[in-house]
């Protein structure tokens, strides 16, 4: 027993605590305890009124059985009176059980509160902190209620004891990360700030995590801090070794120190103030230099400390994306780590290096560091730095070194730590398909994808190589060659036969010329393949036959003879021995012409973004772009095969084919100049002349009506929005692609993406007719406030649009501050010489700039209650408009971008979600919970964020939804 | 804002040597973290880095003798800083305890506390000078 020696011990709990160490079983264990407890408790029962000493002793007894897990119901109100003694080690072992133990028991909290206060107003440093720390670790509330108040006080009074400065700064930051309605620092911002200035570096050091957290919330409220800030660091890296003393950590000055200054400044953009900025990129460039001079010690810890600064030096460097120079430099220092024989710096160098690769000014130097990273992915031990590498190859990847990346990925894969499997296939597939020159190369790739890690091939991936086959058709030969050889091998990948099932089955005609793949020949091979394989797979096999007898009617005896066997025609699997008779029968009755009708070929896939993107974020979780919508379409399709696919064609013919009568139905604008047919009776046109806002009724004579058509000449100005634009809007609430707007001319896509508070969005406008637009043009604008709280900038696209040509355009867009309308999108050209006038609202709602959170219950019961003003919170009770199919609505909170938080509500039924919405003006957090009631058909939403117009505006948007 | 979640001491065998919490967890949630955080360490040998993803987070952690000292922090902290982090508060435990062992922090579990809340506090660092904490423990040491 070591420790029972040293001084001032209390040798009861040392024997106990021997006794229990002593114990060979835990029976033995939990019965010392239980006569321990027994013990206690007679004491603390007893008539006999405990001294100070004894009754510390046993609290800690009890502090000591809590912590081996067992539960502790009584000695609490000992604790409490612990609090009051003037001896520091009594009042030390109270404090701790409470802050160990105590829960929101209301009638303690009290007593509690009461000892604290008496304690910060004792003016004894010791107790002050000791109560400081308590409230620290405790953060409750009904603390942060009694407390917020003073606390600031306590840390700016001229004669605070530095100590008791340090534990005030950290105990208000608890409390306002708990309650942050309760800490108002208004008339203390300027003293907090000028705490950087403070001559202890202690309570600089304290102090700073404080203005940190109170900075991100409020940059604005403290940006005087950034002169401060750097005048500080500046005199820090600018010391010498020893200058610091107490503070310098195997000979670099106050590390840590640096590390949170340099922190502290990533809330904001770079100084504006010539003279700060040029101070700054000083203290940077020092940094950069230090790393070059020799080591003043060769312990680790030397190097680690001055490292850590360095790396948060990097961290400022990419956060400004601004200084040319010291990208490169940065870059440059990092390539030297790839190769330190320190496995630390070789990871945090490649994780560095990845947001360096996504910076204009570095994206070159990063790439020039290819081989180095190619070998780390090769030859790293620990599958972390691995995975790094992967990322960074990732990262760098462009057209220029596309092909040498994904090959290498490849071959890394092949012996790829299962944990990372799934991750770098997608990866590749992603690569593959972007830098893709030649798809002959991709449909290469993704097969040995399949053949390498084919178990790790999710649908994704194979589903997304079938679609590029089909919307192209130089790759279609070429992909039916390619998967007909893979085939060949005797054992091959189950998704090697979904995909070689497709796509021979879709475009096998186009090597049936060769005699070594004759019909026959392919139809045998994944005949061959058929009796191992799974139900789904089988089932897109029988589909892939029934094909051939459209594209190859000398196969039909064969294929119906194998439909027609026991094994598939009675099949115990329903949808197969369905198939098969469905299959048997259409291929007996059919005439050829509604065979190929039903049969033909897939039409192209709308484009949309990449469906393995959308995965590989949502593999990435929060932090990532918003989670992308499965809407579940292309799954149908594929999965159903042949069958599905002739339905689709033909509703694909009807709508391509524009109806005569299209004109008068589609636009709205066109409907004035509909009126110019000079075909209308008089009566017409005095009904017209009434609405119309010129003076044509005085022209009775059709000539005059048609000379000055001043419907048309109005109508150059904005429509206004379509009176179905707000049901449109709302349907791309939770999606971000999709068909936005059609009618009988023109349809506009939309795909967009978001990342932080920054958006891009693609339209695709498709002329549907056969003859061009002229004036194709288009605009964005921000009507009134909307103004000031998105930036959206555009690209003009070309005047002209050719019959059943698509032209797209790039919109970017900034949320500066958190808005409720949609900017206005009005689309004018001339069909057939007239005017076509469209005014629609984009589809960007606040919602659009979530990024997803996750957190634990209790995490998130606490903040909803932090959130509890009246105007935090928006609700809004309605009526199911829709079934309320319950994938349905976590597929529609996901797209949402909140995250969906299980577990977290203890009613099953109801969802909560969590997210921040980020602008650049400020983060706002937003906490949701659907209630539904099945019965009733009816729910209830909640709303709660930091910003009122915010949660109202979240909660309208998401009530038009279910 | 980013800031510790928790500090876990544990020794080879999975015990908790100390274990102090900056997030609110109900017991059984920190039991289950307890679990996991030994189970991702003690796999990883001295070729390893010191850091580890860990959920939504990342654990840094140096093994001294038979036990791990580990920092669970969010993924854009900074690593190398509570690495040595990790080191300064061990050097102040050996310096307070004259060689710090095992049963040091066994028996004086109280006392270890004590120490952690001059070094941090609220999940942040509080202090970073060995001579200033030093002193003011051996101050409260006089105490009674």
């Amino acid at each position: 027993m070591p420790a029972v020696s040293k001084g001032d011990g209390m040798r009861g709990l040392a024997v106990f605590i021997s006794d229990i160490r002593n114990c060979k079983s835990k029976e033995a264990e939990i019965k010392r305890i239980n006569k321990e407890l027994a013990n206690i408790r007679s004491k603390f029962k007893g008539d006999k009124a405990l001294d100070g000493y004894s009754k510390k002793k046993y609290v800690c007894k009890l502090l000591f059985i809590f912590l081996l897990g067992h539960d502790i119901d009584f000695g609490h109100m000992e604790a409490v009176n612990l609090l009051s003694s003037n001896k520091y080690t009594e009042k030390q072992i109270g404090y701790l059980f409470i802050s160990v133990l105590v829960n929101s028991n209301s009638e303690l909290i009290r007593l509690i509160n009461n000892a604290i206060k008496n304690d910060l107003s004792s003016r004894n440093p010791t107790f002050m902190c000791l109560a400081l720390h308590c409230i620290a670790n405790v953060g409750s509330r009904e603390m942060a209620e009694a407390f917020a108040g003073e606390i600031p006080r306590i840390l700016v009074a001229g004669d605070t004891m530095d100590s008791v400065k340090q534990s005030a700064a950290l105990c208000l930051l608890r409390l306002y990360k708990a309650s942050p309605d309760l800490v108002l620092m208004g008339e203390w911002t300027s003293r907090v700030v000028h705490l950087l200035n403070d001559q202890h570096m202690g309570v600089v050091t304290a102090a700073i995590s404080l203005i940190t957290c109170l900075s991100s919330k409020n940059p604005d409220e403290f940006k005087t801090c950034v002169s401060l800030a750097v005048s500080r660091l500046s005199r820090i890296v600018s010391s010498a070794s020893t200058d610091l003393q107490d503070y310098t950590y195997y000979f670099v000055p106050a590390p840590w120190l640096s590390c949170k200054l340099l922190r502290l400044l990533q809330c904001y953009p770079p100084p504006e103030d010539g003279a700060v900025k040029g101070r700054l990129v000083e203290c940077l460039e020092t940094i950069l230099n230090k790393a070059q001079e020799p080591p003043k010690s060769k312990k680790v810890q030397h190097s680690n400390a001055k490292n850590a600064i360095l790396f948060e030096a990097i961290s400022l460097i990419i956060h400004y994306d601004s200084e040319p120079n010291l990208l490169v430099r940065a870059c440059n220092q990092l390539g030297q780590f790839l190769q330190h024989r320190e496995t630390n710096l070789r990871y945090l160098a490649l994780e560095s290096m990845c947001t360096l690769a996504s910076s204009e000014f570095s994206h070159e130097a990063v790439k020039t560091h290819i081989e180095t990273v190619i070998n780390a992915l090769k030859t790293e031990r620990d599958v972390s730095v691995r995975q790094r590498a992967a990322d960074l190859l990732y990262a760098m990847c462009d057209r220029s070194n596309a092909k040498q990346i994904v090959a290498e990925m490849l071959s890394y894969l092949e012996t790829a730590d299962y944990s990372i499997r799934e991750e770098m296939v997608l990866k590749v597939a992603i690569l593959a398909e972007k830098y893709a020159v030649d798809y002959s190369w991709y449909v290469d790739t993704i097969l040995n994808l399949i053949r390498i890690a084919g178990d790790y091939v999710s649908e994704e991936v194979w589903y997304r190589v079938i679609q590029i086959v089909i919307n192209r058709d130089d790759v279609q030969g070429y992909a039916a060659k390619t998967v007909f050889e893979a085939l060949q091998a005797p054992a091959c990948h189950e998704n090697m036969v979904k995909v070689g099932g497709y796509i021979l089955g879709e475009f096998g005609n186009l090597i049936a010329g060769d005699p070594r793949s004759s019909p026959l020949v392919q139809f045998n091979l994944l005949h061959s393949k058929f009796h191992l394989c799974s139900v789904p797979t089988r089932a897109l096999l029988l589909s892939a036959y029934i094909k051939f007898i459209n594209l190859f009617p000398e196969t039909k005896a064969t294929i119906q003879e194998v439909l027609r066997s026991d094994s598939q025609i009675r099949n115990s699997d329903v949808e197969l021995q369905q198939r098969a008779v469905e299959y048997l029968k259409l291929s007996s009755i059919a005439s050829t012409d509604v065979l190929a009708t039903v049969l033909e070929e897939m039409p192209p896939f709308p484009e949309r973004e990449s469906s393995i993107l959308a995965k590989l974020k949502k593999k990435k979780g929060p932090g990532a772009v918003t989670v992308e919508l499965e809407d579940g379409k292309e799954r149908g399709e594929l999965n159903g095969g042949g069958d599905r696919g002739g339905d689709a064609a033909i509703a694909a013919s009807n709508a391509s084919t524009p109806s005569p009568s299209a004109d008068l139905l589609g636009l709205r604008s066109t409907a004035p100049v509909s009126g110019t047919t000079p075909s209308a009776g008089s009566l017409l046109v005095d009904v017209f002349s009434e609405a119309g806002p010129s003076a044509t009724s005085a022209g009775v004579n059709d000539d005059g009506f048609l000379s000055s058509a001043p419907p048309t000449v109005a109508s150059e100005d904005p429509a206004p929005p379509l009176p179905e634009s707000d049901e449109l809007l709302n349907k791309f609430v939770c999606k971000n692609n999709g068909v936005l707007f059609e009618n009988q001319l023109l349809q506009i896509g939309i795909k967009s993406e978001y990342r932080q508070n920054l958006g891009r969005m693609y339209l695709f406008y498709g002329n549907k007719t056969s003859v061009q637009f002229v004036s194709f043009n288009t605009t964005v604008s921000c009507p009134g406030e909307l103004q000031s709280q998105l930036n959206v900038q555009t690209k003009t696209v070309e005047p002209l649009v050719e019959g059943g040509a698509q032209v797209q355009q790039v919109i970017n867009i900034e949320c500066l501050t958190d808005f409720i309308d949609a900017p206005l999108l009005n689309i004018k050209f001339r069909y057939g010489g007239a005017l076509q006038n469209i005014s629609l609202k984009l589809p960007v709602t606040i919602n659009k700039f979530f990024q997803p959170t996750e957190m634990a219950a209790a995490d998130f019961f606490q903040r909803w209650k932090q959130l509890s003003q009246p105007q935090q919170e928006a609700q809004k009770i309605f009526k199911a408009s829709h079934g309320m199919d319950t994938e349905v609505l976590k597929a529609k909170l996901l797209g949402l971008g909140t995250a969906l938080l299980e577990n977290v509500d203890p009613n099953p039924e109801n969802y909560v979600c969590a997210g921040v919405i980020q602008t650049k003006a400020q983060q706002v957090g937003c906490l949701l919970r659907l209630e539904p009631n099945a019965q009733a058909q009816m729910y209830r939403l909640t709303l709660r964020s930091s910003k009122d117009t915010v949660s109202q505006r979240v909660c309208d948007l998401l009530a038009e939804q279910f | 804002t980013v800031w510790i979640r928790f500090i876990l001491i544990q020794n080879r065998a999975g015990k908790t040597r100390l274990a102090k919490w900056y997030m609110q967890f109900d017991d059984d949630e920190k039991q289950k973290l307890i679990e996991e955080v030994h189970a991702v360490v003690t796999v990883r040998d001295a070729k390893h880095t010191n850091f580890v993803e860990f959920r939504n987070f990342k654990i840094i952690y140096r093994r001294y003798a038979g036990l791990y000292f580990c920092i669970c922090v969010d993924v854009t902290d900074n690593n190398l800083a509570y690495l040595e982090g990790i080191h300064n508060f061990v050097e102040v435990l050996n310096e307070y305890f004259h060689n710090v062992c095992e049963l040091d922090l066994v028996f004086n579990f109280y006392k270890v506390y004590t120490v952690v809340d001059e070094m941090f506090l609220a999940g942040e660092i509080r202090e970073t000078s060995q001579t200033k904490v030093l002193k003011q423990l051996l101050m409260l040491q006089s105490l009674e």
